[in-house]
């Protein structure tokens, strides 16, 4: 008979305190960020797909086509061709493409990478109608860059 | 298992079968359980897996160890970077590296962080399914927390890649020592909140007392690790029963409760949330300085032939991994162990009987993620 | 008879509309989020647009469905909200009816909706529906008997079954006060009634997969959300006319009809508290549920009837 009694208090006593939880969180102010009006500010450490650096001195990239990006890629999405031309020391870049579908972020081409001449981009508004769409050729995208 | 599939079509009459299909709000992931129901108790439960598997292990088979990190994290998404750190800890047992000092402790740092953010979303989402609509809302507030920190030491927000074999890729600074420091004062003023709308309420109390039944006995026919096992009053814990990383170093109890319902695992994942800021609060008065990746990692990791296995205490039980390697750089065979596999297979023994209602609490108590159960 | 009937779904569309949005709103607010926000200022047309959306929608039956009650279901959920609408007093000179048995007529109309709930499960060919209808159709049964005798303990008091004479018998002081407990009995038994959280079983959502609406889509849905809604302020009303005083409160000077006014906030005061109570609680177990009533409320109410007629025979 005690216990009919105490377990009806305790729980309806825990049933105010809940209200009072909640109420007061009501009048708190909202912690969205209401997406496309307000965006939010992304670190500069984030993790988008790579691209090649413009380097200020040289004016263009660093890249020395050795291909270990190609190589320690664990989802084969980077292709990296150079060829010998003449009066230029070492290979010369002629092909850089990522293949943004099947890439996992791992960061291992960023790593490797003899020159860091690879850094990840900043880009997280990536939304497309076809998979070509994310088929980058960072070549390109570098020398379009200023 | 003892049941199959032919079992259930020939029930009996006034039973019938319920698909909970691989669309649920409540199972967690793509986890299809078939349920003989007897008016709306479940009389016998059938687990059907498969739905999400991606063939991890046979990918480790065919590239060199180092390059399965990414897959780690994609196993179970909640823990990315605890299951980042066994593997890493696997190879370098394998070949022999010795870690950095700083290493070890940011390891333990950010992993635990990860534990903090994989419990925050298992309580809200148990609660979602009990109809609690907002404590979700809530730890997924404290959780964005966790989120910014990491995303700006890993990059990533969910899937992290972060560990490497001989150390860490990136290193901490100033700005995340000190708003980790500003986000364990955030969570420990907001433990009186949880407790007052969630862990005190008698609806929530009717709904989780008395609900299963574990003992020690069923745990370990099962193989079941974790929270649960620790409900039943068994204090095992991988970082003090096979210490690993530095964590003999940190002083931090083991939460245990006796009753093995579900009320014991739910509260013994919301005090491991304190312990893991304990954790957290000694590894970063205890930094110090140092490099962040051991010197002269081969690029291309041989591996000596022979059996490795590192195991470690995932936020859902003990996971393990092993290597059995030939030589050269790519394993022969990795298995990997994951804790919610076990945890699953139990719920056959522990639900029959149950009403729906329990059953989902009983699941969510369990506190599945379907995809490392697939791999 | 016309403007009775005309008024009575400005009422019942309005309603809905103010009170989805609201909802809504409050819930964000809860969950510390900002609740619609797109369409027109802050969200303000968020519910037109959405109406107009389930009325474009195609209305889907299920293969082996029983197709004609399946269609009834939803219309037998909606329909009978209009008739409690013309017997309460919104205000002393606002009124359809002024039926002697106001109270009876109201419950009776009430019932209908557990009638609409088995149908709408039943047809469903769903395993999953079928589930929300029969638990549905036993908690409105249990929770209908604390209902009527914590109402009937007013009842006692006023001797009268129409709303206005019951609304006007508060004069002093209100009803509340005097019966706190019948109060509280009522509360309860109205969120298990309208089928709201905690009690919101017959439509769980993450168990049941939205229960005996499953099937449903477009305007027979929002026929069922109408008709939900409706009874959320039918049975408000009945609190604020049985315990709140109905229509008193402090004359607005120039204005006539301020008793409707008064009404409105009460009844408006009271939904908002289903409201707060929905996002705050888990859902309980039917059984649970179930012994809650017989186990709690019943001999509470019971115990609260004999004192009151005790009380009534002795003052």
């Amino acid at each position: 008979m005690r216990s009919y009694f105490s377990k009806l208090f305790t729980g309806a006593w825990s049933l105010i305190v809940g209200l009072k939880v909640t109420i007061k969180a009501m009048f708190s102010p909202i912690v969205t960020c209401q997406y496309p009006r307000e965006k939010m500010e992304v670190t500069p450490n984030y993790r988008g797909h790579i691209d090649l650096v413009k380097f200020a001195d040289t004016g263009t990239h660093k890249c020395i086509s050795c291909g270990s990006c190609m190589r320690e890629c664990p989802s084969d999405c980077i292709v990296v061709e150079g060829e010998k031309r003449e009066g230029v020391k070492g290979k010369a870049l002629t092909i850089f493409t990522l293949n943004f579908t099947k890439c996992s972020l791992c960061g291992a081409c960023v790593e490797v990478c003899p020159t860091k001449a690879l850094d990840y981009s900043d880009e997280y508004e990536l939304a497309g109608f076809a998979r070509e769409d994310f088929y980058y050729d960072l070549l390109k995208r570098v020398e379009e860059r200023e | 298992m003892s049941m199959d599939i032919e079992v259930l079509e020939d029930a009996q009459h006034h039973r019938y079968v319920l698909n909970m299909g691989p669309q649920h709000p409540s199972t967690h992931g793509v986890l299809r359980v078939l349920l003989e129901l007897e008016g709306e108790y479940a009389m016998n439960l059938l687990p059907v897996l498969g739905y999400g598997h991606r063939c991890h292990e046979k990918i480790a088979e065919f590239k060199p160890a180092k390059s399965f990190m990414p897959n780690t994290a994609r196993m179970d998404y909640l823990g990315a970077l605890i299951y980042n750190h066994g593997f890493a800890q696997l190879l370098e047992r394998a070949a022999g590296i010795e870690v950095p000092e700083r290493v070890e402790y940011i390891r333990v740092i950010t992993s635990e962080l990860n534990r903090i953010q994989s419990h925050l979303l298992w309580y809200g989402a148990y609660l979602l399914d009990l109809g609690a609509f907002t404590p979700i809302m809530y730890a997924f507030d404290d959780r964005e927390h966790i989120l910014d920190i990491l995303e700006d030491v890993t990059g990533s927000r969910l899937t992290y890649c972060y560990f490497r074999v001989g150390g860490v890729s990136k290193d901490i600074d100033d700005k995340f020592v000190t708003s980790t420091r500003a986000f364990i004062k955030r969570l420990r003023s907001r433990f009186p909140m949880y407790e007052d709308l969630v862990n005190g309420n008698v609806i929530l109390q009717n709904r989780l007392i008395d609900i299963g039944d574990l003992n020690p006995q069923t745990c370990s026919r099962y193989g079941i690790t974790g929270p649960l096992l620790r409900g039943t009053g068994v204090a095992y814990d991988i970082r003090r029963a096979e210490p690993y990383s530095i964590y003999s170093q940190f002083d931090f109890e083991i939460p245990t409760e006796t009753k093995g319902d579900c009320m014991a695992s739910f509260m013994v994942r919301f005090r491991e949330l304190e312990q893991s800021l304990r954790i957290i609060e000694q590894a970063l008065d205890g930094l110090p300085e140092g490099p962040i990746m051991t010197p002269k990692v081969p690029k291309k990791l041989k591996i000596p032939a022979g059996d490795y296995n590192s195991s470690v205490e995932a936020p859902r039980g003990e996971l393990s991994y092993y290597l059995v390697s030939d030589g050269s750089d790519v394993p022969y065979r990795l298995k990997v162990r994951t804790p919610s596999y076990s945890n699953l297979s139990v719920v056959p023994e522990m639900c029959q009987g149950m009403l729906i209602s329990d059953v989902v609490s009983a699941m969510g108590a369990l506190d599945l993620v379907i995809p490392e159960i697939d791999r | 008879m016309v403007v009775a009937a005309v008024c009575g779904a400005v009422i019942v569309f309005g309603n809905a509309l103010v009170m989805g949005y609201a909802e809504r709103k409050l819930a964000g607010h809860i969950m510390l989020r900002p609740g619609p926000m797109e369409v027109g200022p802050h969200g303000i047309y968020q519910l037109v647009v959405d109406g107009l959306k389930l009325m474009g929608k195609q209305l889907v039956v299920p293969k082996n469905a029983d197709k004609p009650l399946f269609m009834l279901a939803p219309l037998l959920a909606f329909a009978p909200v209009f008739v409690p609408l013309l017997v309460l007093p919104f205000s002393d000179k606002i009124q359809g009816f002024d039926l002697d048995i106001g109270l009876l007529l109201i419950l009776a109309f009430a019932s209908i909706n557990v009638l609409a709930i088995l149908i709408g499960g039943w047809s469903s060919n769903n395993k999953y529906s079928l589930f929300g209808a029969i638990r549905s159709v036993a908690q409105n049964v249990a929770y209908e008997i604390p209902m009527l005798i914590s109402l009937l303990a007013i009842i006692f008091m006023t001797n009268t079954f129409s709303l206005k004479g019951i609304a006007a018998a508060q004069s002093p002081v209100w009803f509340i006060v005097i019966q706190p407990l019948a109060f509280l009995i009522y509360i309860v038994a109205m969120v298990a009634e309208t089928n709201r959280a905690p009690f919101d079983l017959p439509e769980a959502e993450s168990e049941l997969t939205a229960g005996f609406h499953t099937e449903y889509s477009g305007m027979s849905f929002s026929l069922f959300v109408l008709g939900e809604y409706a009874n959320m302020f039918i049975v408000c009303s009945v609190a604020t006319v049985f315990f709140l005083g109905g229509d008193s409160g402090i004359p607005l000077p120039y204005f006539e009809y301020s008793g409707i006014i008064w009404f409105l906030m009460k009844v408006y005061a009271l939904m908002f508290f289903l409201v707060w109570i929905r996002w705050t609680y888990p859902r309980t177990r039917f059984d649970q549920l179930m012994n809650f009533c017989w186990k709690y409320l019943i001999p509470f109410s019971l115990v609260n009837l004999l004192i009151t007629v005790v009380m009534v025979k002795l003052l």
